[in-house]
């Protein structure tokens, strides 16, 4: 087995110089292309052991006096691999500001309030045909110290595991029809506005729950896993 | 062909660890944290300790940064291959202290597997990282001569990078950005 190699020019670069703070955080030499050895095509599983049913929902897991404040929505999609192989199991966490933009940590000090129902963070595991949902709060644009003027678009973060290490991904999924993502430098990183594409979850009104949530679909593509030819493994390829 | 796109990578921002480490963004979400336990007490091996910083262009420390580690069990095999040691995870996550980016990561002397040295892979994201970085830390008593990736790099000096200091399982490792002790990171 190997992994497809990685296209590096369909993801952003590491120094993007409008996004200010690749500048000083972007290795300048060149990587060393490596034909993946057993470090990067094992990686770590994970089972329901490690994460609880309500782990997903995040208009629950952190209530404490009642539900969150904003628009109730569910993200939901498959994680697949390039070759379209369902990637069955895998974990997929994410994290988030509230409706107003601001997210439950210390050094978040935009002026929206904290909601105390709403942690901002979920994760949950992909079925066997890869598919995952989250139910949360649509998170609200926010101001941030790149431009002075520089607001990012309403985003969650997603990470997702894949079972080699090397088909780690980090990412942010974007919500169809948010003015700012045209302007926002993280966004425009990315040089192929078809990879950009690929990041604006589109509305799902065939899930949206009548009188309760709105939904957007999100598919995730990892790295492709392909078995090498001749290596006549008796399991198949 | 009909093969689709990876999904872009986007960078992680400020606060990676709400979402993969919230009880060290100072809240509880969950009832366990993933990624704190790598080595439960009766895996086998010698404990390891590595401490390290990672460091910007400008000399300073990244103080947002997560790190994720990966490796073989005491006998070289990784968790899922026949025969590794049960309970051993072989991941981790690894939170620096947020006011001076000191990171320390305990686990297990990692065994060679095949002609790879012993080594621990690293994957590490932080706002500013637009695409996960990952490179290796190897250590500095083990025989390294010979391992091919290592080998695999051009410029001799540049090796060490990817090398701790230190000795009897407490090493050092910083990870340099930019720079002339630039890290190696892999292109895999």
């Amino acid at each position: 087995m190997t992994l497809v190699q990685r296209d590096r020019t369909w993801h952003p670069p590491a120094l993007a110089p409008d996004y200010k703070t690749s500048v000083a955080r972007s290795p300048r030499q060149a990587m060393l292309s490596l034909e993946a050895t057993p470090s990067e095509l094992t990686g770590p599983r994970f089972g329901h052991d490690d994460i609880a049913p309500g782990d997903n929902d995040l208009i629950t897991n952190y209530a404490r006096t009642g539900d969150p404040v904003g628009e109730r929505i569910i993200v939901h999609g498959r994680v697949l691999d390039e070759n379209r192989r369902p990637v069955p199991h895998t974990l997929v966490e994410i994290w988030q500001a509230n409706a107003g933009g601001r997210y439950r940590h210390k050094k978040d000090a935009y002026l929206a309030p904290v909601d105390p129902n709403f942690g901002g963070c979920g994760r949950t595991l992909t079925d066997a045909d890869g598919r995952y949902a989250f139910r949360t709060i649509k998170p609200g644009a926010y101001p941030w110290r790149n431009w002075v003027n520089n607001w990012r678009p309403a985003h969650i973060h997603v990470s997702v595991f894949g079972t080699s290490f090397a088909q780690r991904l980090i990412t942010q999924m974007y919500f169809e029809g948010d003015p700012l993502i045209a302007h926002c430098p993280i966004v425009k990183s990315i040089p192929d506005p078809r990879a950009i594409a690929a990041l604006i979850a589109p509305l799902d009104l065939n899930e949206a729950r009548p009188l309760d949530c709105l939904a957007y679909r999100f598919d995730i593509v990892l790295r492709g896993r392909r078995s090498t030819f001749f290596e006549n493994r008796p399991e198949g390829n | 062909m009909d093969y689709l796109k990876e999904t872009p990578s986007q960078t992680a921002g400020p606060y990676v660890h709400i979402g993969l480490a919230p009880a060290a963004a100072g809240f509880d979400a969950y009832d366990r944290e993933l990624g704190f336990d790598p080595v439960p007490g009766d895996v086998p091996g010698d404990r390891i300790r590595i401490t390290g910083r990672v460091i910007d262009g400008m000399g300073a420390p990244v103080k947002d940064v997560l790190i994720e580690t990966w490796q073989a069990d005491a006998a070289g095999l990784y968790p899922g291959q026949p025969g590794a040691a049960a309970g051993f995870r072989g991941w981790s996550r690894v939170v620096p202290d947020f006011e001076t980016g000191d990171f320390v990561i305990d686990t297990i002397r990692p065994g060679a597997h095949g002609r790879h040295a012993p080594h621990i892979a690293l994957w590490l994201v932080a706002r500013g990282i637009n695409v996960g970085l990952q490179t290796r830390v190897y250590l500095p008593d083990a025989d390294n001569d010979a391992d091919p990736v290592l080998n695999l790099i051009e410029q001799p000096h540049r090796r060490r990078s990817l090398i701790a200091t230190g000795e009897g399982g407490a090493y050092h490792f910083d990870i340099h950005l930019q720079g002339d002790q630039e890290t190696v990171f892999l292109d895999v």
